[in-house]
């Protein structure tokens, strides 16, 4: 074929939500691409996910029998490959996430493909066209693949709207992958975020990040957060610390939080920390560093020392 | 135990950056440089399985021209027995997957016991070249690890997956893991190591050195940069003005109308 191949990301039996994202970024480019866009999916039983996948303008599915019951990085990367090969896609997509990180590099770096990853954007210019961020998230980078026949690009989780499932299921097919024994063996999945407090609850979130700069000054934002009636959270370099629990944390590997309110102090906004607020309804940031990439995504931004804006604001809520 | 870490002397940006080569590059003179913050987390991971084992060695490798020599000083500074650095003009804007296979032929040389890379560099936020390094040696990998054991042969790790879960898994060394930050505390040198440690060993190779030429690792590149740019104006936050006070005072008219809401 050319077109495109997706790869759904599940875990635990479940379809995890960047897939249907995935297939949105893939919709939009297949008059471009001029081919199909086909979707596998690689588990214990794949076939039961299918009717979670039939989304209008998929033309196939593609069913892989996974030989261990949860994912693990080398099977997946060996079923990619065999699918890349038989299906002979100009473009691939994943998502940009922990499990895809653990073996979408090595499938582009064995089979020599053009290759991006945390991609926000994907165009077509005669061949994809990948955007993402540099330096940290301060420039844009726009980025091709010449002379290559095949591309893979991880995308971003939230980057793109998830697609629509409805209607016919698309045509399946059962793919064999012949599998090597997995050099790492599964123990068990462990609740590390279990906590007294639940941030995804709370309307209104005060999150503090580096820019606190000690230990000693988090009292200073509980006191202010029960002020406010708001909740305290943070991001992960304070969890890291150990001066905030993981119950508390915002981003990727913490807690995704939609609030009517997020009031991000001293936080620069890495990709991660992005991640789990940029859907807040109404996002306010206050920071030093007028180039934080938390700026590119508040409602409302002011460059100051959050102490001073802190106590301030403390007043206007006795 | 012998333990490759393989590192990364970050770029960030200065406030006034300039674009060259027709807004594809950045002028380096706009750039400061520093040892990669997961790189501290990885190395410290290294320091302390081989101070556990009792013997070993831990060598810290990285691909960079001349600003890169302080971060693999501090590497060296912190603990690291040796330092290779690896440069050639032609690895200038390298994308991931071309110094992926610099860095395994580097780490062949070497057949370590176990490779440690950090998830991420704060930089390019690529999440992909430990990995990709793993492929090209043919190592088995774990990607995202905030928990390591180490028992005979064997090492227990803990990947950190989204939304606060973790898988627990065994894999077989030698390895390649790439590691979170919050596995540990990286220590800070002392001013006598950072001192010492200019005396300690550090090859300084090219891609001749490692049986590779120009056309091997540009085939090895995944991605050209078309174009950089600087994020679109007007998609960014609306900007509160004014002193502290005033600044407090809008955000608590803003918070109160839209919690009212």
């Amino acid at each position: 074929m050319s077109g495109i191949l997706v790869l759904a990301e599940t875990r635990r039996g479940e379809l995890r939500p960047v897939t249907l994202e995935l297939v949105t970024a893939a919709l939009a480019l297949k008059d471009a691409a001029g081919g199909r866009v086909v979707l596998a999916v690689v588990g214990d039983e794949p076939a039961a996910l299918v009717g979670a996948l039939a989304a209008p303008g998929v033309d196939e599915i593609l069913t892989v029998a996974a030989p261990t019951p949860h994912f693990e990085a080398h099977g997946a990367q060996q079923a990619l490959e065999a699918l890349i090969e038989a299906e002979r896609p100009d473009l691939v997509l994943l998502g940009h996430t922990i499990d895809s990180m653990g073996f979408g590099p090595a499938v582009a770096a064995r089979l020599g493909l053009g290759f991006a990853s945390d991609v926000t954007r994907v165009s077509w210019d005669g061949g994809p066209i990948a955007t993402r961020g540099a330096y940290g998230g301060k420039l844009v980078a726009e980025l091709e693949f010449p002379d290559r026949e095949r591309t893979l690009l991880m995308l971003r989780a939230g980057a793109y709207d998830p697609a629509e499932v409805g209607g016919a299921a698309p045509a399946t097919r059962a793919v064999d992958v012949a599998f090597e024994a997995p050099p790492t063996e599964h123990v068990e999945f462990r609740e590390v975020a279990a906590g007294d407090v639940d941030i995804t609850k709370a309307d209104f979130l005060v999150s503090i990040g580096r820019g606190i700069e000690d230990k000693d000054n988090i009292a200073q934002f509980e006191d202010l957060a029960e002020k406010l009636g708001a909740t305290l959270s943070a991001s992960r370099p304070l969890v890291d610390a150990g001066w905030m629990s993981n119950a508390r944390q915002v981003g990727q590997s913490g807690k995704t939080v939609q609030p009517k309110v997020y009031l991000a102090l001293g936080i620069s906004g890495a990709v991660q920390h992005l991640a789990g607020m940029q859907k807040a309804d109404t996002i306010i940031a206050v920071n030093t560093d007028p180039d934080a990439p938390i700026f590119g995504v508040a409602h409302y931004g002011a460059v100051a020392d959050l102490f001073d804006v802190a106590e301030a604001l403390e007043q206007h809520f006795a | 135990m012998k333990i490759v870490v393989a590192v990364k002397a970050v770029a960030a940006l200065d406030e006034e950056v300039e674009l060259v080569d027709g807004d594809t590059a950045v002028d380096p003179d706009g750039l400061e440089w520093d040892l990669n913050e997961w790189d501290t987390f990885s190395l410290e991971e290294a320091l302390n399985l081989r101070d556990a084992a009792g013997d070993g060695e831990v060598v810290a490798v990285t691909v960079g021209d001349e600003e890169a020599q302080d971060s693999l000083l501090a590497c060296l500074a912190k603990g690291a027995d040796r330092g290779v650095r690896v440069w050639d003009d032609a690895l200038a804007g390298a994308d991931p997957l071309a110094v992926a296979r610099v860095v395994a032929a580097a780490i062949e040389r070497e057949q370590p016991d176990l490779v440690l890379c950090g998830v991420q560099s704060s930089d390019a936020v690529n999440g992909a070249t430990g990995v990709a390094i793993a492929a090209h040696l043919g190592l088995p990998h774990v990607a995202v690890v905030k928990g390591l054991q180490h028992d005979a042969g064997v090492a227990t790790v803990e990947r950190e997956l989204e939304g606060g879960l973790v898988e627990v898994l065994r894999v077989r060394l030698p390895a390649l893991l790439t590691i979170q930050t919050g596995i540990n505390e990286p220590r800070y040198a002392t001013l006598r190591a950072i001192k010492q440690a200019r005396d300690k060993p550090l090859d300084e190779l090219d891609l001749g050195d490692l049986d590779l030429d120009e056309a091997t690792v540009s085939a090895a590149a995944g991605a050209r940069v078309r174009r950089l740019r600087h994020p679109e104006k007007g998609e960014g936050a609306q900007m509160l003005d004014g002193s502290p006070a005033e600044v407090a005072a809008r955000i608590a008219d803003i918070v109160k109308e839209r919690l009212s809401g």
